[in-house]
């Protein structure tokens, strides 16, 4: 089995404060991996850490064992929807397109080959009739889908998606659901931050299960068991929050040396 | 009249440049203004402008000229400076973003103004006209000034149109920009640059004081005339250049009038006219739909008064007096009144010596209403499970609201029922 994403020894501060400590696990290719927890577990921190836009405070990540920028164009990220202001005066095909934007045609047009792909991406996720919609005029589950498109049209082979059924309607889901599915089916990694665990067992084959530090990762028949999902569930670890908590007090470092 | 024609000559070459020269620095300003307005820092580009005072002071005291390009040179300096320290203030301190503007801002202003006032005291004739910056010099442009801006005016053209794409997406969603490995600080760096540049270039024209104005309105203005990021832009730049235009041609006419809080005075009412009378996103179109909710309300309460009556005799195709209809709702007469008026402008319903009756056409549009909502409570009862005596008031707001398509949906996952919760026939139309 080869690994998609490594964290070793992970430790991200957010405003200072520790929010993940020492988040050490490894993400399967080839499944639908969850990441779960409880609201404030730090799912959040963990992905944008990976995705390299929070700097841990220490440790490191590997994807398909290399570092993020040597593969980055290999990888999708879909930010949770409510990220963005979707007044912002942008058609459906606009936001897609954004997927085709690379570091390497910084100064080039959009093609043609692009608005194709763009296109065949609101397809999967039949919201093709809607490509010169408005995005302001889109309902939530339509915005997951429109997200959803623009990361398809990267082309990628991993995907990171952060709380895709928040907030959607139940076409959506199966919309999404589907097409989990048909990409795990294609050979490609999707990796899922998501907060129910009443529907997490039926979405996902691999589970990381978090709660400020890794409470266990594995195949989800072996994580869906009581004790572990009382861990992660229970609440937090009363020490570790408070050292935390005089962490960002005292504005100590989290390392002697980096 | 004659000055009209006059103007409109641009006999006169100082008329030329003053036009010219405002119209560019307002349309570049506009463009740039843009990507501050969609980022959502509007108030950035009022500090940058505030604190651009001290560096044409001290670019003044340094190299003792005042060719436009040295002191646009001072400007970008301090203008680059002031946006450096809001960024550190709020990275590294408890304040927050519009705290550090406002430190930012006043520190900087203060401080050009100390110096501006020491260099007027200093007793160096060539100083005079520095204070223009203040509110502005429009009227004083010369070939040279539009030549400078002109130039830096294409330049920042280019920049935008080269970087489109890219500013877009900083300003729509940055984080995903980092991600797919876009060089997100120097893009950042880029349009923080041009639009330091616009606002160097622009307070020439407006003044220090007045310069968010040209960054902001245009944009806000635009924003209410179209969807797509491009439309607004140009939107936003024919903006800037009207304002400028007709700014120039007011202070011509009115020869005491200032040229600067002219254009932003356009500027205001082109934005404010947007605001009320753009399609769809204006207030106007905002209160004409509301009228016309309002009269698609009361026009079918009044129909549904004809039924109800129909119902309980058995005769819907009776006449009736004015006072028996009102006896049936809580409905005033003039209201009353109004919506028989519309009603029979529609062949909805005819007057006969006095009384009123319904037409066949009517009875069909009752009769749909009357479906809606009796309907709804069918659905209020069954799916949410409310009890028949509170499911009125409710049904009453929604018959008005439901579609077609809808009242199909409704139709069918109820089943096609024959009679509401409190036992009322269901009308079904027989087409």
């Amino acid at each position: 089995m080869k690994t998609a994403i490594e964290t070793h020894n992970l430790t991200v501060s957010y405003n200072r404060r520790p929010v993940l400590w020492n988040i050490d696990f490894e993400i399967p290719t080839g499944q639908i991996t969850g990441i779960i927890g409880p609201n404030g577990s730090g799912k959040t921190t963990l992905l944008k850490a990976i995705m390299g836009l929070i700097k841990p405070s220490s440790g490191y990540t590997k994807l398909f064992n290399k570092d993020l920028n040597e593969v980055r164009e290999k990888i999708s990220y879909v930010p949770q929807r409510e990220s963005v202001d979707w007044d912002f005066p942008a058609s459906v095909m606009d936001i897609v397109l954004m997927g085709r934007y690379k570091s390497s045609n910084l100064f080039k047009r959009i093609k043609q080959s692009d608005r194709d792909i763009a296109a065949e991406a609101l397809e999967k996720v039949n919201m093709l009739e809607y490509s010169d919609r408005q995005i302001s005029q889109l309902s939530g589950g339509q915005q997951q889908r429109v997200f959803i498109a623009r990361s398809l049209a990267q082309g990628a082979d991993l995907y990171i998606m952060d709380e895709p059924f928040v907030g959607v309607d139940a076409a959506t889901e199966e919309a999404i659901l589907n097409l989990l599915t048909e990409m795990k089916n294609q050979g490609k990694t999707v990796v899922v931050v998501h907060h129910d665990l009443q529907t997490a067992k039926d979405y996902f084959d691999w589970i990381v299960l978090l709660n400020t530090r890794l409470v266990a990762t594995g195949p989800k028949e072996e994580i869906f068991n009581k004790k572990l999902l009382q861990e992660a569930y229970g609440g937090k670890l009363n020490v570790l929050s408070k050292v935390g908590e005089l962490i960002k007090e005292k504005d100590f470092p989290v390392r002697e040396r980096k | 009249m004659n000055d009209l024609f006059q103007f409109f000559s641009f006999s006169d070459p100082n008329v030329r440049y003053v036009t010219l020269g405002t119209m560019v620095l307002a349309a570049t300003a506009a463009m740039v203004g843009s990507f501050s307005f969609l980022r959502k820092r509007a108030l950035v580009g009022d500090a940058i402008a505030h604190s651009i005072l001290p560096g044409v002071c001290l670019a003044f005291m340094v190299s003792g000229s005042k060719t436009p390009l040295v002191l646009i040179i001072g400007a970008i300096i301090t203008g680059w400076i002031s946006l450096l320290v809001i960024d550190g203030i709020s990275r590294t301190t408890k304040l927050k973003n519009d705290a550090a503007i406002g430190i930012v801002l006043s520190v900087f202003f203060g401080l050009g103004i100390l110096l501006l006032t020491s260099i007027q005291h200093s007793g160096n004739a060539s100083q005079a006209g520095l204070d223009k910056f203040l509110f502005g010099k429009a009227a004083s442009l010369t070939k040279d000034d539009i030549i400078t801006f002109s130039s830096i005016g294409i330049v920042l053209i280019i920049v935008v149109l080269l970087f489109y794409k890219e500013f877009k997406l900083i300003s729509f969603n940055p984080d995903y920009a980092k991600v797919i490995g876009l060089p997100v600080k120097f893009l950042e760096f880029i349009l923080a640059t041009i639009t330091v540049l616009a606002v160097a270039v622009g307070i020439q024209a407006v003044g220090v004081v007045l310069m968010a104005a040209l960054l902001i309105t245009p944009a806000s203005g635009a924003r209410f005339w179209t969807h797509r990021l491009g439309n607004m832009i140009v939107i936003a730049m024919v903006f800037g250049a009207l304002s400028g235009f007709f700014g120039s041609y007011i202070s011509y006419v009115a020869p005491n009038m200032p040229t600067g809080p002219w254009v932003v005075m356009c500027l205001s009412i082109l934005a404010i006219g947007s605001i009320w009378f753009a399609p769809k996103r204006g207030m106007l179109a905002k209160y004409k739909i509301q009228a016309e909710n309002k009269k698609k309300i009361l026009v079918e309460n009044v129909l549904k008064l004809f039924y109800h009556l129909g119902e309980s005799s058995n005769n819907f195709e009776a006449e009736r007096s004015i006072d028996e209809l009102l006896a049936t709702r809580d409905l005033r007469k003039i209201e009353l009144n109004r919506g028989l008026q519309l009603l029979r402008k529609d062949n909805s319903v005819r007057l006969k010596e006095g009384n009123w009756y319904i037409t066949s056409k009517g009875l069909n549009e009752a009769k749909r209403v009357i479906k809606l909502h009796r309907l709804w409570e069918m659905y209020l009862n069954q799916r949410l499970k409310l009890e028949p005596d509170h499911v009125h008031n409710d049904a009453e707001a929604i018959e008005h609201i439901i579609t077609p398509e809808l009242e199909k949906q409704l139709e069918k996952e109820l089943n096609y029922p024959i009679k509401d919760p409190h036992e009322s026939i269901i009308p079904y139309n027989k087409d």
